[in-house]
């Protein structure tokens, strides 16, 4: 009998301990969404490559939507060159809502993206919605009929895809679209089929399942150019809408290190972004190439943090 | 589909499967038996494990679908020997298999419910098996208003739960419901009662108020007492298979097992619910509902067959939609997406390889953990049964490891020491605290639920009742509520959750 117990506390000693590592990604959620995925992805990628000479340990910091994990960095961790930490749209909408408890975009550095997830709007199989240019219509008919489902919140990068697409389509009161948020883009889906809501709008990875299924139809694809392996999905642009919306997947690094560390990181992320690895990891889950690095990047966060304030302004989230 | 099965076993069943199968079990059972790490923290730990083990889609699925599998069963343990729930669904478990334990019946105790584990699990699996690709239709029946008459009748029926004062139940139910309304609010995206604390914005955490309310207060109770009359330290005599009471659970498993998996099914309503409306059904049900709360064995057998065919049928939307329906599915879900296996409707399918296998080590999981939970249970019992000066100190610093690995911070630690207070405040009281639990677990999304559901409607009320499984799920509410009022006596057969009455296959 005590032979079972050690080997059972043995057991649960294994589970726990974590091999020690040097170079630390921050995936600011719980295992299992975009940003886990990012810091396992390039965390082994890094490690194939042979830039880290060993694994990258990938930290679960969960908590305020990445809130937790932007402040412990932003406090905590300000000089430490050998932490990186997972960040995608979610993370520029929530700091230009404040949503951070008073953290801005200006407290990390902003290493790069190097691929992203196409926004899409799709509608049930069913829907009389043929196109893009039928939906607007019919949201600027009567925009009490037509109920958007997203996977976020209210304020958050989905409701935004909507809320944009809208504005550049000649319908900018935002206040009147009818949206309701759900926990993550199945979710949402499974409502638009179920026909509780008339259009869906999610990340085109989360939902390729449900369109290979042919229980929805995509209306419009928020890239630049229409989408490898789904090259039936007209662009939003096509249908004269003029909106991007790629829920970028890239990585932020502390303040307070150096200029070398900082391009060290960049130099690091160009590799991972080039290999054939990420190229295959990409294809496998439905994300497209979106490269910008280094400062480049720094004034793309800049500038979508002020035009995602300008929105939320306008829906009554920041005064 | 038996040729699917067939090779399903052909892929899983090797002996280094089946090894991992032990081991998965093994370890499973033992998280599941601790208060604080629950089935999600179990899974989440293992698997950086299997990757840096090097093992291959398959074998990682089975090692991780035997640790979820055995988390479910572990939690009654704790539940029984300890009165403290070792994971949330096993929360219904304490009302009676903690009464049969101080009675002597522990070991009863565990092999009923050790075999209603399987019970639910299996017949779950097979469920699973043969229903999965219809069952994803009825997550698309379910819109904010049939899912706020769900959790409805959840709360409607909290009447007759453990304390025998119904306000106190009320009132303990509305603590929970107002502390579910901290954190980010979905419909208008603005944080409620955070106080600009980061760690509020997710809201409390059912596992920090759990371990709380029944973990840390048991220590506070222990203290008080100085371990007179605590839960701790409960003997376990001979452990024999007590055929007469397993034959009169027998309806009660089954009963237990048909809600659990339906509420499995249903994403959002997960193994919690599924537990609390298997038993409060089979309280309503049985003809010996005052010995119920006092070690009714069916008290025993019907939560746990149910959170475990929940478990079971939590993996239907999570395959075939990719929604988990659960914590744990959640970071099942995040396997099979490392793994580059896409659930969603297409899965069965494009990776028949996948989801056979995956079936085929679920039945394997479950026929070795009930070998391990019946014969084997002493083991189990074995690392509970040291002297309480021992274990308690054990169970508070596991109960803080657990809850600090959630987030990696020292808030929810105190929050958790709050709950405690909170919990032997309560006790004092006599207030049930399971209520306050339902509240937290299910107030945020019945909340949700009815805003979205207002959304939709533009306002308009009616909409809450304008399908037939919605009116179904409310008239199912309003007689669970107001049964134990006037129907005490008469009532011998009271409603059965009204989802799609075919959808019932047990």
């Amino acid at each position: 009998m005590k032979n079972w117990t050690r080997a059972a506390v043995a057991a649960l000693m294994m589970s726990a301990a974590a091999p020690a590592m040097a170079e630390e990604c921050i995936a600011p959620a719980n295992p299992g969404g975009g940003w886990d995925f990012t810091c396992r992805q390039i965390g082994r990628i890094m490690t194939e490559l042979g830039l880290v000479p060993n694994m990258v340990q990938v930290t679960n910091v969960a908590g305020a939507g990445g809130g937790v994990a932007y402040a412990q960095v932003v406090a905590d961790r300000n000089d430490d060159a050998s932490v990186f930490v997972a960040a995608s749209s979610a993370t520029t909408t929530r700091l230009a809502e404040n949503a951070f408890a008073g953290a801005t975009a200006d407290q990390v550095r902003w290493v790069g993206t190097i691929g992203g997830d196409p926004g899409v709007i799709v509608v049930g199989k069913d829907s009389p919605y043929q196109n893009l240019t039928d939906l607007v219509e019919a949201v600027k008919a009567d925009s009490s009929k037509v109920a958007f489902a997203g996977g976020s919140a209210v304020g958050g990068f989905d409701h935004l895809k909507v809320l944009m697409m809208l504005d550049k389509a000649g319908f900018g009161d935002a206040r009147a679209v009818k949206y309701i948020g759900l926990d993550g883009g199945a979710d949402a889906i499974t409502q638009t089929v179920g026909g509780f809501a008339q259009a869906m709008t999610g990340d085109l990875s989360e939902i390729t399942g449900f369109i290979k299924a042919g229980d929805v139809r995509a209306l419009a694809v928020l890239s630049d150019e229409r989408i490898a392996g789904f090259d039936d999905i007209p662009t939003a642009k096509e249908q004269g809408v003029d909106i991007t919306a790629m829920n970028w997947r890239g990585i932020y690094v502390p303040k307070g290190i150096s200029d070398e560390d900082y391009n060290k990181w960049v130099d690091w992320l160009k590799q991972v972004g080039a290999s054939e690895q990420w190229q295959q990891a990409m294809a496998e889950n439905g994300l497209a190439p979106y490269d910008i690095f280094g400062a480049d990047f720094e004034t793309f966060v800049a500038e979508n943090v002020t035009e995602i304030e300008g929105i939320a302004k306008e829906i009554g989230l920041l005064q | 589909m038996i040729s699917n099965l067939a090779m399903g076993f052909g892929i899983a069943f090797t002996p280094f499967t089946l090894l991992l199968a032990v081991i998965g079990a093994f370890v499973g059972t033992i998280i599941g038996a601790l208060p604080g790490l629950g089935p999600s923290n179990g899974v989440a730990l293992l698997i950086p494990i299997s990757f840096s083990m090097g093992l291959d889609a398959i074998s990682a699925l089975v090692l991780l679908t035997s640790v979820y599998y055995g988390a479910m069963y572990g939690g009654r343990i704790s539940s029984i020997l300890l009165n403290i729930p070792g994971d949330e669904p096993a929360m219904m478990t304490t009302l009676d298999g903690y009464p049969m334990a101080r009675q002597g019946l522990a070991g009863e105790a565990l092999v009923v419910s050790g075999v209603a584990s399987f019970v639910g699990a299996f017949i779950a699996t097979i469920g699973l098996m043969v229903f999965a690709p219809y069952l994803a239709a009825v997550a698309y029946k379910f819109g904010p208003a049939e899912y706020f008459a769900l959790y409805m009748l959840a709360f409607c029926t909290l009447g007759g739960m453990g304390s025998n004062n119904q306000a106190k139940a009320a009132m303990s139910a509305s603590i929970g419901l107002a502390l579910a309304m901290v954190g980010l609010d979905k419909t208008t995206g603005m944080p409620r009662f955070t106080f600009g604390e980061l760690h509020l914005q997710d809201g409390i955490d059912f596992l920090v108020a759990i371990v709380g309310l029944f973990a840390v207060a048991e220590v506070f109770f222990f203290i008080e007492s100085h371990g007179k009359d605590s839960a701790i330290g409960v003997k376990l005599g001979k452990v024999l298979i007590p055929w007469k009471m397993l034959k009169r659970c027998t309806g009660a498993m089954l009963r237990g097992t048909g809600i659990g998996f339906v509420a499995g099914v249903l994403p959002g309503a997960g193994a919690s619910l599924g537990s609390f409306l298997a038993y409060m059904t089979e309280k309503s049900v049985a003809s010996d509902k005052d010995t119920f709360g006092k070690g009714n064995p069916k008290g025993v057998a019907a939560p746990e067959a149910g959170n475990n065919a929940a478990a079971g049928g939590a993996l239907v939307p999570m395959l075939t939609l990719g929604v988990p329906g659960s914590g744990t599915t959640a970071v099942l879900l995040a396997l099979l997406l490392t793994l580059n296996i896409t659930p969603g409707p297409l899965l069965f399918t494009e990776r028949p390889e996948v989801v056979w296998s995956l079936i085929a080590s679920l039945l394997i999981a479950n026929i070795v953990l009930l070998l391990m939970n019946v014969p084997m249970v002493k083991i189990f019992v074995h690392i509970l049964s040291v002297p309480a000066w021992v274990l308690l100190p054990g169970v508070t610093m596991i109960a803080f490891v657990g809850i600090y690995s959630l987030t990696g911070s020292s808030f929810d630690m105190l929050m958790m020491v709050g709950f405690g207070v909170l919990g032997y405040v309560m006790r004092k009281l006599d207030m049930p605290t399971v209520p306050v639990i339902l509240g937290i677990l299910l107030g945020n999304a019945m909340e949700d639920n009815l805003r979205r559901a207002m959304v939709l409607s533009n306002g308009d009320w009616t909409f809450l009742f304008s399908s037939a499984i919605s009116i179904g799920l409310w008239v199912a509410a309003i007689l669970g509520f107001l049964a134990p009022f006037f129907l005490r006596r008469v009532l011998k057969k009271p409603p059965m959750p009204e989802t799609d009455p075919t959808l019932n296959e047990d």
